[in-house]
């Protein structure tokens, strides 16, 4: 206690390219969470610099931060996070009532993009009516629905089954593909194998940061052995 | 974020968890229903006494005989007649003040109509008497001065006198018997109601002064020039208590009382007394409406306290809404949007109720009660300024929430 400063992060330089997809690694306190909450404008460096497409945001005030990650950023979280007792549609349109659009304006963004997601045919229910895989989906298409140029995801598949979770990293791939800025933070190798570039940290260091022969998710879905197929 | 989205955004909430913001409303409905039912309990009392006020005639001064002592036992008041009617007369001719000034004698009798017959209480008196008390005609005509010279056999009804004789059909004309004196009958008075005791001020025959000492009232009084009592109006521009100490020097003059002695007279300022009434049921309604906010106010906390739930178990949410880009003044006008529509949709139940109620309470306890439409809009801005005072705290608490710490809020 008192004035023992913890320097959760120190010395790390890094740059992510726009349509890149990125794991990030570590073990608890490596200070991945620190470097996620920094890319993702939650929180403030004590000091150094962060650009975001072009803006210097790391001395940027609590309400300027609020607007980056309105227009700029898109989260995914290990729990989903999505408001209880709220259509998909209202979950997935959540960002874009910060932003002053036009309800019917907001509406089509939300379809299109739980269409997206494969999810054009559950735009009204609600998350305890969705399975667990279902309910990520709509955060997923949560976190496109402003058109961010970096989504941001923190244990995507830390709630659900191996199986779904491969589903999730297929739809996450597929998503890069189509020019979608991505990082996602993960303890899991399997996980991490799916990104195109991997970061290690260790005690607040980069331990290393090297580009990975991504698979592809799909091709591991499809050599799964089809065990859901007879209650289906 | 524009203000209907904060609302719709708002109202959702209320509606996830209807039974609790059901509940939350509860206080605000019975404090605004309370606080209007109050207050048009205490407005219907006040209306009664203003009525009254009405009833009796601004600016009156009553003056009665005083007591009589006789052998160390002093009498009551009207033991010694001791008022004539030129007393009256002198008040009226000589304090300039005094608008009228009428002499009254009483009497009971029978008030007989073919086989129809009622009894009742009779005032002799002057034309002056309808002037004092504000009392119009309804139909057919007053006292004249020829009437009182002449001690002319005529009455005026009023209005259960003639109900009670003639039914729906005018009196007027017709020749009524009272104490086997035939009188006709002139005119008939509009109706007055209830005086402050709950008398029956329509339950009165009145003939002129003359005719009651001479024909009615019979052999005793013929003689005497006395009289029960003097009813004066002051005028409306006049000082009272100047009036009336004019008037009781005059009075101590004429009946030629020694300095030091004590009046033999009572003057009574009967408007005094029903200011008073009038100033204490003022009192009553304040203290009733004061009681009534107190519930209000309680109605409020429950709001704060609920709120201050909500924020708690809705933190994870406030930190979603805050990861995409809601500020911290977003979130407090969302809170604060809520608080205040619970307090307002309560309000407005409360308005329903309270105006029911009111009615409720006239209906079932007979009760006179006034509803008020400023303290309809007082009590609904009352629970919308409980709602801003009690949802601001929580809303300031939400919205200081470090949106990371609210997403890991277990």
């Amino acid at each position: 206690m008192g004035t023992n400063v913890v320097a959760a992060l120190g010395g790390i330089s890094t740059t992510i390219n726009a349509g890149e997809f990125v794991a990030v690694m570590g073990p608890s306190g490596s200070g991945k969470s620190t470097f996620m909450n920094l890319l993702g404008c939650l929180d403030h460096p004590t000091s150094g610099e962060y650009w975001l497409g072009g803006q210097e945001v790391s001395k940027l005030s609590a309400d300027e931060l609020a607007l980056v990650r309105n227009r700029k950023l898109g989260f995914v979280f290990q729990h989903f996070n999505l408001l209880p007792r709220t259509s998909a549609i209202d979950n997935v349109a959540l960002p874009l009532l910060y932003c002053g659009m036009p309800a019917a304006e907001r509406n089509r963004r939300a379809a299109r993009r739980l269409v997206q997601v494969g999810l054009g045919d559950r735009l009204d229910h609600h998350p305890a009516q969705l399975s667990g895989g279902q309910q990520q989906r709509v955060a997923i298409a949560r976190s496109l629905v402003n058109d961010p140029i970096l989504v941001l995801a923190d244990e995507p598949t830390g709630a659900l089954d191996s199986r779904t979770s491969i589903e999730i990293m297929a739809l996450l791939q597929v998503l890069n593909r189509e020019g979608i800025t991505i990082v996602v933070v993960t303890h899991e190798n399997d996980v991490a194998g799916f990104a195109g570039r991997i970061i290690n940290f260790r005690d607040g260091k980069v331990l290393d940061d090297h580009s990975n022969a991504a698979r592809d998710a799909a091709q591991v879905l499809a050599a799964l052995p089809v065990l859901e197929a007879a209650a289906a | 974020m524009n203000f209907v989205a904060t609302l719709r955004i708002a109202l959702n909430a209320l509606r996830i968890n209807k039974l609790r913001s059901a509940l939350t409303m509860l206080g605000i409905i019975i404090g605004v229903a309370a606080v209007i039912v109050m207050i048009a309990v205490g407005q219907g009392a006040q209306a009664r006494v203003e009525d009254q006020i009405r009833s009796l005639g601004s600016n009156i001064i009553m003056v009665m005989s005083g007591s009589a002592l006789s052998g160390g036992a002093r009498g009551g008041t009207g033991s010694q007649q001791t008022i004539t009617e030129d007393d009256a007369y002198a008040i009226g001719r000589e304090v300039d003040e005094i608008q009228g000034a009428a002499p009254t004698l009483r009497g009971t009798g029978q008030v007989v109509f073919g086989n129809a017959n009622w009894s009742t209480g009779f005032y002799g008196t002057t034309a002056d008497y309808l002037e004092v008390r504000e009392w119009p005609i309804a139909e057919g005509r007053g006292f004249e001065t020829s009437d009182l010279n002449s001690a002319a056999k005529v009455v005026l009804l009023g209005q259960t006198v003639a109900k009670s004789l003639f039914g729906e059909a005018s009196p007027i004309d017709q020749v009524v018997r009272i104490r086997k004196v035939p009188l006709t009958v002139v005119g008939l008075l509009e109706h007055k109601g209830q005086n402050m005791m709950g008398q029956d001020q329509d339950d009165v025959v009145l003939m002129p002064i003359t005719t009651a000492r001479k024909r009615v009232l019979g052999a005793a009084l013929a003689k005497s020039r006395s009289v029960g009592s003097i009813m004066v109006k002051v005028r409306q521009d006049a000082d009272m208590s100047q009036a009336e100490a004019k008037m009781r020097d005059l009075l101590r003059q004429r009946h030629r009382l020694q300095p030091g002695q004590d009046d033999d007279f009572f003057v009574r300022n009967l408007s005094e007394i029903l200011q008073a009434q009038e100033a204490s049921s003022k009192v009553l309604s304040l203290l009733l409406a004061a009681v009534a906010s107190v519930s209000l106010l309680v109605g409020g906390i429950g709001i704060m306290n609920i709120m201050l739930v909500s924020v708690t178990e809705r933190t994870r949410e406030i930190g979603l809404r805050m990861a995409v880009g809601a500020r911290g003044r977003d979130i407090l006008t969302q809170f604060l949007v809520e608080a205040v529509t619970l307090s307002l949709i309560g309000g407005l139940i409360g308005i329903l109720i309270g105006v029911g109620g009111s009615f409720l309470v006239g209906e079932l306890a007979g009760w006179r009660t006034e509803l008020s439409i400023p303290a309809i809009f007082l009590a609904v801005g009352f629970a919308a300024v409980v709602g801003i005072f009690f949802g601001y705290y929580p809303a300031r608490k939400a919205s200081h929430l470090l949106p990371i710490e609210a997403l890991r809020y277990e």
